[in-house]
């Protein structure tokens, strides 16, 4: 079963549609105790950087934390990749999981934001991007973005090249929506929902 | 690695059947949303807007549950629109399987709506649409485009541009803008008008009305600085899918989804 954690964050419904699309048994939940016997979670999120404050006071960082150790895979998507990094100048007051270093900053001034559409990612060796081709178009919707760093396994740009994807052993984060990116998205939720 | 422009399809509804626009040639039930929705998208359109212009109360229901079928099956972005007035009308279409919401009226009525979409759902959820008419001075008839709303029928007195930067202010993710001088005319989109509101805000702007030739879209995503151009019958001019308008407006220069 997949832990599907809602932080109160948005919509889930696009993210549970698509997870039963690509045939996963997966649940939302907010409780922690879900989480600990879940088989694999998933981090969702649009929205402010601030919400992910919800997972320390409902006892789910903690719980996300205790399962990550002992190997369970871990998908977050959108806020939820930027959540994997030490924090974000949207919320400096909101820690981050800190698996990776560095904060997520807000696109430059002078560009749209957000940054909304179909961009282009630069792939390199991940299990969680196995299958997928370089140069293949996903689609983004936020306005902050995550540093490249050791652990980055696809870049896009947009003004920079920034973060697009993260994968460090059984962590594993996407800027994009795997769930609104078509074909090529639902092949990266079967990869993870597939991973043993 | 660059940002594409998305090329939106549009399905007008009423009473849950599409009700102009009629696209595919082999399509079993040309006026079904749910269908028209998954061709779009399977024919490589990059996002699905709904448009419900029934929108009368006793319609609402109809309405959710046409969002929920061509939800099911739809993988890209989907916004659906029309007689969103409440927090909790929007709150109904997202539970549908919305992921974007697009408020006209409701939000020159009461521009809080904005906000408060945006705080609860990220605001890149909260779409405001602008329908604008060209003022009737000559003196600066695009930077005087005026505001219309309750389908285009009642003016507001307000400018656009000045509208649009509100919107932006208040939280709104992007922006819809309709030319009511266009609409319907097939003779291109307002490039000056769209140009004008784009270069004005900081959220990406999304042309509607006027589409009439593949020109017509490489125009608005280049002239008109548009960052996505929405059309109702995108497969009425001349070309067989929206691969063919995408690989037409490629050759003008326009980045797009390609292979889509």
């Amino acid at each position: 079963m997949i832990a599907v954690i809602d932080y109160k964050a948005g919509n889930l419904t696009s993210v549970m549609k698509a997870m039963h699309a690509v045939g996963a048994d997966a649940v939302v939940t907010f409780d922690p105790d879900v989480v600990m016997y879940a088989d694999k979670l998933v981090l969702p999120g649009v929205g402010h950087f601030s919400a992910t404050a919800f997972l320390q006071e409902h006892g789910l960082r903690q719980a996300i934390e205790e399962r990550v150790d002992t190997g369970t895979p871990f998908l977050g998507i959108c806020v939820g990749l930027q959540w994997l990094f030490a924090g974000s100048t949207e919320a400096p007051d909101t820690a981050g999981f800190n698996v990776f270093p560095g904060h997520c900053e807000r696109f430059s001034e002078g560009i749209k934001v957000p940054h909304v559409g179909w961009n282009s990612i630069q792939v390199s060796e991940s299990r969680l991007l196995q299958g997928i081709s370089n140069g293949v178009f996903v689609y983004f919707t936020h306005s902050y973005r995550a540093p490249i760093v050791h652990g980055t396994v696809a870049v896009t740009e947009y003004d920079s090249p920034f973060t697009a994807a993260v994968e460090r052993d059984n962590i594993m984060g996407v800027q994009f929506h795997p769930e609104k990116s078509g074909a090529i998205g639902l092949q990266i939720l079967e990869n993870f929902v597939r991973l043993t | 690695m660059t940002l594409t422009k998305r090329i939106i399809a549009c399905l007008d509804v009423n009473a849950g059947r599409v009700v102009k626009g009629v696209q595919f040639v082999d399509i079993v039930d040309a006026g079904d949303p749910a269908e028209l929705a998954r061709r779009h998208a399977e024919a490589g359109t990059d996002e699905i807007v709904l448009l419900d212009i029934t929108a009368t109360h006793e319609k609402r229901r109809t309405l959710i549950d046409t969002v929920v079928r061509t939800a099911k099956q739809l993988f890209i972005p989907f916004t659906v629109g029309g007689g969103i007035r409440t927090i909790d009308d929007a709150a109904a279409i997202f539970d549908a399987g919305a992921d974007k919401v697009s408020i006209n009226s409701a939000a020159i009525a009461r521009p809080e709506l904005i906000g408060e979409i945006g705080s609860r759902y990220g605001a890149q959820a909260a779409i405001v649409a602008i329908d604008a008419r060209r003022g009737k001075s000559n003196s600066d008839p695009i930077a005087n485009a005026e505001v219309f709303v309750n389908g285009g029928r009642k003016p507001t007195g307000r400018k656009v541009l000045d509208w649009a930067k509100e919107a932006e202010s208040r939280g709104a993710g992007e922006i819809l803008l309709t030319s009511m001088d266009a609409d319907g005319t097939r003779g291109g989109f307002d490039c000056k008008l769209t140009a004008l509101v784009s270069e004005a805000v900081n959220i990406p702007v999304i042309a509607s009305g006027g589409a009439g030739t593949a020109d017509h879209f490489a125009d608005v995503l280049l002239e008109g600085k548009a960052d996505a151009a929405l059309a109702a019958s995108i497969f009425h001019f001349g070309i067989a899918n929206v691969r063919e308008l995408k690989e037409e407006i490629a050759k003008r220069g326009v980045p797009v989804r390609l292979p889509c």
